[in-house]
């Protein structure tokens, strides 16, 4: 495996694999977005595409909205996930933590369609959710709870729980329980032994696991669309729009490249603020 | 709070309560999906009417069970047919990756690292319609100047193969990489000595070393084909795979049939993710 042979005979794969499926594919994103269409079959080199995404306000509100919501989004994954993910890294011992921790992983082997049909049965207005709530007397008519910005971060949290809960529980077990002890004998109470101790050394699993939730969220589909039904306002349905239902390429691709723009700079944020680099990210992962 | 420090009771059953609660938020949807593919009705709400097979095994209209469902079960070959070739191209190209990662050193490695990462990062909408553009690009241009209409660079199976091959390859590059690293070296150079050549060194010793690496990565690689949305919405042409055509019976409202359909790939999911966890126990042991 030493000769140069041996050596561009694995390095070919690899260069065909990105030049010809990440690299080229995304330069001609760019090229196509800067195409202007002046009449059929005629196009200049220009930045209108962008134009029109700051000038039509629904454009733009729809991707701020995106972004935002995709931001709660990720913080409640955060808050909700992080004390279960310390229950089973500091809390659970043994064969109860294992089995706690397979439990954790084992829906998201299942697709993310089944997922959402699953919030879909139990919340829309003849669903579980509601039965039930008129079953026990709390409500006298059924009850929508399908097609709302609710639902929708119902789903998102949802989807999302697993590349924050994983993430977090590496980073916690590798801290040892005497820090936490040495907390308690200094004389913090609970509340500062996790702000000093037990946050800062989980940093690194909670910017990793932050970072892939909002990009999971910014890129999501499925959700929005079954779960928050035609006014969800998602982003990634407009650039379905203007490449399935209104064959404007130029412009989608636009959007396309608006949307990849917010999600890198955001993931290159993150790196930086907690000082990663992406190669750490995913070694603390495994 | 860790079990050496004494807490407060009501504050610890709370805390176990919270957990609790938390796992019956991950189990109800599932829970749901199963329940309602025996449901005795026309739609996969309750009431529940009692208790029937009928949405796996009645042969006609309305109560089209799922083994009769003949669009149902094209789209399950069309994911079959998919998986294949993303796993078999994954696997390859990922092994392949590993070896040159872990084994070679040369110039721009630290940058091509990162890009080998990067398709982690790109949302999975705009991995497709990237791929999309200039697959259509390419295909108008072949058409312009030969005259040869290619038609897998338009939408379709081949364009989906490609598109999941594009991120699902950092995956099993990652998967396989991190068993080549714990290899021993000196088992290869053993090989060596014993007069084997460099390539048959490789495939008798390392290679089955890797085995259980690239069978739990090719695993890994069919699962998250099987299950792809956002790439594949992108790029399918006429012939839809599962998560397709059961989102468009989603969107229209359709019969238990779904549940029933979403029950089958919960159990072969969990088989096979049961295989890659035991695959997994056994290397670290």
């Amino acid at each position: 495996m030493r000769g140069k042979l041996g050596f561009y005979l694995l390095f070919a794969p690899l260069v065909v694999w990105l030049g010809a499926l990440i690299v080229i594919p995304h330069i001609d994103l760019f090229l196509t977005s800067l195409q202007v269409k002046v009449r059929p079959r005629l196009y200049e080199t220009g930045f209108d595409n962008y134009a029109t995404f700051f000038s039509e306000p629904l454009y733009w509100n729809t991707f701020a909205r995106t972004a935002l919501m995709s931001v709660a989004a990720t913080a409640l994954t955060l808050l909700i996930g992080f004390p279960v993910a310390y229950y089973i890294a500091k809390m659970a011992k043994g064969r109860v933590k294992a089995m706690l921790f397979v439990l954790c992983l084992l829906p998201f082997w299942v697709s993310e369609l089944v997922r959402t049909f699953g919030w879909m049965i139990l919340l829309r207005e003849t669903g579980v959710v509601s039965k039930a709530l008129q079953w026990l007397g709390l409500a006298s008519s059924p009850i929508e709870f399908l097609y709302n910005d609710a639902a929708i971060m119902v789903g998102l949290v949802y989807t999302s729980m697993l590349f924050m809960v994983v993430p977090l529980i590496t980073t916690l077990d590798s801290l040892d329980d005497s820090f936490i002890e040495a907390g308690y004998d200094l004389g913090g109470n609970g509340f500062a032994v996790l702000r000093e101790i037990i946050i800062p050394h989980a940093m690194p699993g909670i910017a990793s696991g932050c970072i892939i939730v909002f990009m999971l969220s910014l890129g999501n589909y499925l959700t929005p669309i079954l779960l928050g039904g035609k006014n969800s306002l998602w982003f990634t349905e407009q650039i379905y729009a203007q490449f399935i239902t209104r064959f404007n390429w130029e412009q989608g691709s636009a959007f396309g490249f608006l949307l990849l723009v917010l999600s890198s700079a955001i993931v290159w944020a993150g790196l930086k603020l907690t000082g990663q680099t992406l190669a750490s990210m995913v070694d603390e992962r495994k | 709070m860790i079990p050496s420090i004494p807490q407060n009771p009501l504050l610890q059953n709370t805390y176990r309560f919270y957990v609790v609660l938390f796992f019956i938020y991950l189990a109800a949807p599932l829970v749901v999906v199963s329940v309602f593919a025996f449901n005795n009705s026309l739609f996969p709400s309750p009431p529940w009417n009692g208790f029937t097979w009928d949405w796996f095994f009645n042969p006609t209209e309305p109560r089209l069970g799922l083994f009769h469902d003949d669009s149902l079960r094209d789209a399950i070959v069309v994911s079959l047919f998919v998986a294949f070739w993303v796993t078999m191209l994954s696997v390859a190209v990922g092994t392949s990756n590993a070896f040159l990662f872990e084994r070679e050193d040369f110039r721009f490695r630290n940058l091509a690292y990162i890009l080998m990462l990067t398709p982690l990062v790109i949302p999975g909408i705009i991995l497709g319609i990237s791929i999309l553009v200039v697959s259509n690009g390419v295909a108008n241009g072949v058409d312009n100047y030969f005259g040869l209409e290619v038609e897998a660079l338009r939408p379709g199976l081949w364009l989906v193969i490609l598109g999941q091959f594009s991120f699902i390859t950092t995956i099993t590059t990652l998967v396989i990489s991190a068993r080549l690293r714990k290899f021993d070296t000196d088992l290869e150079e053993a090989a060596l000595n014993l007069g084997a050549t460099p390539w048959v060194a490789v495939r008798t010793v390392t290679l089955p070393y890797l085995a259980p690496a690239m069978i739990g990565a090719g695993i890994v690689a069919f699962l998250m084909s099987f299950e792809n949305f956002n790439t594949t919405l992108m790029l399918v042409g006429s012939d839809a795979p599962l998560t397709i055509a059961l989102f468009d019976r989603l969107k229209e409202g359709s019969t238990p049939v779904i549940n029933a359909v979403s029950l089958l790939l919960m159990i072969f999911s969990a088989l096979l993710a049961f295989i890659v966890i035991a695959l997994q126990r056994e290397k670290t042991d």
